[in-house]
């Protein structure tokens, strides 16, 4: 029996088998961010363990809530910015140079094929896009993490989903996931590691890859991946160029992760998109999905455009594709924050950033913020969001408040008209 | 072995989520003590909000739910929020993945019960106590309720979980072993 990429990669990284169900793997990279970070600093200090594995293998960020809010959230920042100083971790995000974890680490090219990764984030799962094992993890993973370099993980189930067909215009990877999740149910996935193949992820970006893999944990899954390729190798090219001749070689070698043609999958679902038309999530699960036709007319209050799901350049694109010289309706809020500080400026060489301020946009700085109902946008009472975020559990972006998941360009449709809107009809 | 068990307070839902657990908004916090009274505040049951506050959860030492419990965000404040309110095991049909392992790694118990036996658990009458019989994988779940015979169900518990359970969490495994 041949082995998947997450065998691989498991197998290449074991460290120990405390029980033939769970394995202990060496990691490549330890990304940390001020919310679950800080809690495992202290922790370690307390002990007198106040060391890191490997300075070089550790990338932290102030990413959550910032700048900081209040007290508290200054007092986040001041640990992980104290401890980065004392344990000599260069690759430090405060800032002006801070992002949204998940968009900032794959941007500066910490993130390869193969690699082992954790975060104290469910969305680590996003890394997957690059052919890595990217897992979330809590504070205790993260502490050890910190300090020894290794996390166990039970062997891994894997199960495939072939996406097959070509997008609507206007229908892109967050309508692809958001169906996704709606057929596998919020656990239809748990402890499965879900590879993402098929002729569509084979054509999608690495933005769209990231978008994908994203949501996996929302269907409870450990990790999503993709198959590393040329996309991958392009993207990554700035920073492995010393290590291949040439992009053709990176290709060639990334395929010695690929999964053998007789792997085992636990499930194997294919999937066609061509008919997909964009989609919307209704209560409180991220797998209370609709057709946007079915909620049309919907009115929302506010409408929220960033997050690690969908704060990239792509994304941002394909809303000011709408946008363009249109005004946010009436009595609708609209905040758009670029997910790092180079998809910022990169947005304001394009013009996107003055398509969204003529709107009525109010434009914040990277942040995750109002996604998780911590800054920066937070609901009141049955107020109602048209979000390009990740989750829409009860509460999340403030109390009493209802998040509608959608994509970017549907969440711009929706500011321009007020209500849940089908973003084909301002693209023909 | 530490002992787990007590008087339990039983949540009747799947897909109970960590944000739930414990909000975002006190994520903010540096110490698991100030997270002791916002457990389950933002908890909806049956599209109610859930009174976390009641006697039934002061008394609390064991918290049943239903499929998927602990789905959502990482964040361990989740497992804290029941550690500094002396909830010693959540029992579940099934856990999220993180969560699950997050319990583990604190060195408290995620107990996965069948679903039959769950259903028996939530039609009981009276107030419901647990005890855990770690060694032999066993629990015993008695109702304040005379009337009502005890329900015997067992558990399994891989063996590296109930090496965490039992030496303490992952840290100190960890920094035996490696």
């Amino acid at each position: 029996m041949g082995h998947s990429i997450t065998q691989k990669i498991f197998n290449s990284h074991l460290r120990d088998t405390p029980t033939p169900d769970n394995m202990v793997l060496d990691l490549d990279v330890v990304l940390c961010h001020e919310i679950t970070t800080p809690i495992a600093i202290m922790d370690l200090v307390e002990k007198g363990m106040d060391r890191v594995f490997d300075p070089s293998k550790i990338k932290a960020v102030i990413d959550h809530v910032t700048p900081a809010k209040d007290s508290k959230t200054a007092a986040q920042g001041k640990i992980m910015r104290e401890w980065a100083k004392r344990n000599n971790i260069k690759d430090f995000f405060d800032i002006g140079s801070n992002g949204v974890c998940h968009a900032l680490f794959p941007e500066k090219g910490f993130i390869r094929p193969g690699y082992t990764v954790i975060m104290g984030d469910s969305h680590t799962c996003t890394h997957g896009a690059f052919g890595a094992f990217a897992a979330g993890v809590g504070t205790t993973d993260l502490e050890v993490g910190i300090l020894k370099g290794v996390c166990t993980f039970r062997a891994p189930v894997s199960m495939k989903i072939e996406i097959n067909g070509s997008l609507q215009t206007g229908v892109s990877a967050k309508d692809v996931i958001l169906a996704i999740i709606k057929k596998l149910t919020v656990n239809g996935a748990t402890d499965r590691i879900i590879e993402f193949v098929g002729p569509l992820v084979d054509s999608m970006n690495m933005s769209a890859r990231m978008t994908l893999c994203n949501m996996a944990v929302e269907a409870g899954a450990t990790s999503g991946l993709c198959l590393p390729d040329r996309v991958t190798a392009e993207y990554l090219w700035p920073f492995i160029k010393d290590e291949y001749t040439t992009i053709d070689a990176a290709v060639e070698d990334f395929k010695k992760w690929h999964s053998d043609s007789d792997a085992e999958y636990v499930e194997v679902i294919e999937f066609d998109v061509s008919d997909l038309p964009p989609q919307v999530t209704y209560g409180y699960k991220p797998d209370h999905v609709k057709d946007i036709p079915e909620m049309e007319g919907t009115p929302v209050d506010q409408i929220y455009i960033g997050s690690c799901t969908n704060g990239r350049i792509e994304d941002l694109r394909e809303s000011a594709k709408i946008l363009k010289g249109k005004k946010l309706a009436s009595g609708v809020r609209g905040i758009v924050t670029p997910a790092t500080p180079g998809i910022y400026s990169q947005a304001l060489d394009e013009g996107i950033i003055k398509i969204f301020m003529d709107a009525g946009f109010c434009v914040l700085n990277p942040t995750c913020g109002a996604c998780l109902g911590m800054s920066s946008g937070v609901l009141a009472e049955d107020e109602v969001c048209a979000s390009t975020t990740n989750r829409n559990f009860n509460g999340r972006m403030g109390k009493g408040g209802m998040v509608h998941l959608m994509s970017p360009a549907s969440a711009a449709a929706a500011a321009i008209t007020g209500t849940i809107s089908d973003p084909r009809k301002f693209l023909v | 072995m530490k002992t787990f068990g007590g008087p339990a307070v039983l949540l009747d839902r799947s897909d109970i989520n960590t944000d739930e657990i414990i909000p975002a908004k006190y994520l903010t916090e540096i110490t698991k003590i100030a997270l002791k009274p916002h457990l389950l505040e933002d908890l909806l049951l049956d599209g109610k909000p859930f009174d976390s506050h009641s006697k039934y959860m002061e008394e609390a030492k064991v918290v049943i739910s239903r499929a998927n419990f602990g789905c959502g965000s990482s964040r361990e404040h989740a497992v804290w929020a029941f550690e500094v309110n002396d909830i010693n095991v959540v029992v579940a049909s099934s856990f999220a993945r993180i969560f699950r392992q997050n319990m583990f790694n604190c060195g408290i118990l995620a107990m996965e019960l069948s679903e039959d036996d769950i259903n028996t658990i939530f039609s009981m009458s009276g107030d419901i106590t647990l005890a855990v019989d770690m060694e032999n994988e066993k629990v015993t779940v008695t109702s304040s309720d005379k009337e009502q015979g005890d329900l015997e169900c067992s558990f399994s518990l891989n063996a590296y979980d109930k090496s965490l359970v039992s030496g303490g969490g992952w840290l100190a495994y960890a920094e035996a072993n490696y």
